[in-house]
């Protein structure tokens, strides 16, 4: 039997499609301030300059992307930006103090931010206080670890010297080298970024596991009934938030050889918003995977592109609340459009 | 029958909840269970659906005693429950609402398009109307998401239905469209236990009926021993209605 698409989707049904995609809002936003950069600075629009703000863009991106799905599945985790710092500072104190070499300092440097991801998961699941809540414990431990222990071991708020541990010429050209292209270096992290954005887009629309997490951030009693493992689906999303802030902990200490003790610190709610502009609902349930990669890309060019055009940083701030207050309208206007119900 | 209680009773601490509950479901039958707020309804279906223990009296499938474990173990038996409530997720597409809990696989990735397929054919072969598979459950009326819930559960191997109230939330013309698919899946050969506190939806669909008052049976009855007017009679308590319409009259 051959099915007919419906006579009545006809006339709104690729309005509608396009309409109710969650990356709507982002793309529109991407090209209003791509436009708005280029047109005032010729070295925005080179090729110099695209490297130049798709290097913050890509870390961001990385985070923002993990935090997304863990949005979508209808949590939070505000310890993943101190989480960069701790795996760095693992990462540079094993491999400088303790005579690790590159890669095993980042291997204990994995483990213990999985660790931390499922304490976070198993303690939000098996408690069901909000995730808001107890990973703001998280944080403000993370955060009081961070200083206290580095202070403990070196007297001071950083750790340095990665560049001579062992094995750090091939773990940075891995994770913080440069690739030429066109005669510009770019980031190797942009590679990074990009594959796992493809990664997640994929286990989002493509996986059984994808399918999961939309359940359990739209109605986790009604997935539950269904037989998802709403649990185990969480706890597996604040594990790949924490895989993340290994990952991009790692790349950055690789960068620039040190760690400051405070880092990161802060950088839990840019990821927020940039998941936000992405499209991804508060409430859960809603989102996208590339949608939060190019809320990276929006953070990348204002944050650059404001010093390119020779403004005052400050007003960086003033442009993030904007666009995180039109990113919510814009979504808010989206999840009605989506939830109306016609007859 | 497929599904069978008798004398069954359930306490929660010192409330009697349900007390002497003798009825059944045969294949191709609908049997409604009518009663007021409090009469028992809940707590029978969720002796039948496996998320209560009944502690009295027993609960037979295909002739055999059983015990649920869990609703899970009713679900393995064939015994599928439609909840008012928690029927979908109202942000995800038809299809993906389709399959949740049991995704069709290819591989390691979730077989997008068989699902798509599978939902559309599904929905057509129980006459449901849906415009679009891709649209959000959100979209769609009340009426239309208690049918997707039924097709869902007919098609993963029902032969019993549960269905929650599935018209009380409803306008008369949507709940007519659900009446209409009890009657497909009773046409299909399955059992069909519906659950309703109105005698107008009750009676056209039924073959039998049980009506529930304060835990316990008013009576079993099959549709040749019974009208509506004497089932609405009944399940109001009609010495009550009739006080309640001389409370009312004009002096």
């Amino acid at each position: 039997m051959t099915l007919a698409a419906d006579e009545r989707v006809a006339d709104v049904g690729l309005a509608r499609r396009l309409l109710i995609r969650p990356e709507l809002g982002a793309v529109v936003g991407l090209v209003v301030v791509f436009v708005f950069f280029a047109s005032q600075s010729p070295v925005f629009r080179s090729l110099d300059g695209i490297a130049n703000w798709l290097d913050p863009a890509a870390t961001l991106g990385i985070m923002a992307v993990a935090v997304a799905l863990l949005m979508i599945g209808g949590e939070f985790d505000l310890s993943a930006g101190v989480l960069t710092g701790t795996s760095g500072l693992i990462l540079v104190t094993l491999a400088t103090r303790y005579g690790f070499s590159v890669w095993a300092a980042m291997l204990v440097g994995l483990v213990v931010a999985l660790a931390i991801g499922l304490a976070n998961g198993l303690v939000v699941t098996r408690t069901r206080l909000p995730s808001f809540i107890v990973t703001l414990g998280t944080f403000l431990m993370l955060q009081g670890l961070n200083l206290g222990v580095t202070k403990a071991i070196t007297g001071t708020v950083q750790v340095s010297g990665l560049r001579r541990a062992s094995g750090f010429e091939a773990a940075n050209a891995i994770l913080a080298g440069t690739i030429q292209i066109g005669g510009t270096s770019f980031r190797v992290a942009i590679l990074w970024w990009i594959l796992v954005t493809a990664v997640a887009t994929w286990v989002l629309m493509r996986s059984k596991a994808g399918n999961w997490i939309f359940a359990v951030g739209g109605n986790e009693q009604a997935a539950r009934a269904v037989g998802v493992a709403a649990a185990r689906t969480k706890i597996a999303l604040f594990m790949t938030t924490a895989f993340a802030a290994w990952l991009v902990g790692s790349i950055l200490a690789l960068r620039y050889t040190s760690v400051q003790a405070n880092i990161g610190i802060g950088q839990e709610f840019i990821y927020i918003i940039a998941a936000v502009i992405g499209g991804c609902l508060l409430t859960g349930g809603y989102g996208s995977a590339i949608g939060a990669a190019i809320g990276a890309v929006i953070f990348g060019m204002a944050d650059k592109g404001i010093v390119f055009l020779g403004w005052n940083a400050d007003w960086f701030k003033f442009f993030l609340g904007a666009m995180l207050l039109l990113a919510t309208l814009a979504n808010r206007l989206v999840r009605r459009y989506a939830e109306e119900v016609k007859h | 029958m497929i599904l069978e209680t008798r004398g069954i009773g359930k306490t929660f601490g010192s409330v009697l909840a349900l007390r002497e509950v003798s009825m059944g479901v045969r294949a191709g039958e609908v049997t409604c269970v009518l009663g007021d707020n409090g009469a028992g309804k809940s707590t029978l279906i969720k002796i039948l659906a496996g998320v209560h223990q009944h502690d009295a009296g027993s609960l037979l499938v295909d002739g055999q005693e059983v015990r649920f474990a869990s609703p899970r173990d009713a679900l393995d038996r064939g015994i599928a429950t439609v909840y008012q409530d928690l029927a979908m997720i109202p942000l995800m597409s038809v299809w993906r609402n389709f399959f949740l809990g049991s995704e069709p696989t290819k591989g390691l990735a979730f077989d997008v398009a068989k699902a798509r397929k599978v939902a559309r054919e599904e929905l057509r072969a129980m006459g449901i109307d849906i415009r679009d598979v891709d649209q959000p459950v959100g979209t769609l009326s009340g009426g239309e998401r208690q049918s997707v819930a039924i097709a869902r559960a007919v098609y993963f191997g029902a032969r019993v239905l549960i269905l929650d109230e599935p018209t009380s939330a409803l306008g008369v013309k949507q709940a007519g469209v659900v009446l209409r698919y009890i009657a497909r899946a009773r046409d299909r050969g399955l059992g069909v236990v519906f659950i309703t506190h109105n005698p107008h939806h009750a009676y056209p669909v039924g073959d039998r009926f049980l009506l529930l008052n304060r835990g316990a049976s008013v009576g079993e009855y099959g549709k040749a021993d019974i009208t509506t007017q004497e089932l609405t009679a009944l399940m109001a308590g009609g010495a009550e209605l009739e006080e309640l319409a001389h409370e009312l009259r004009r002096e």
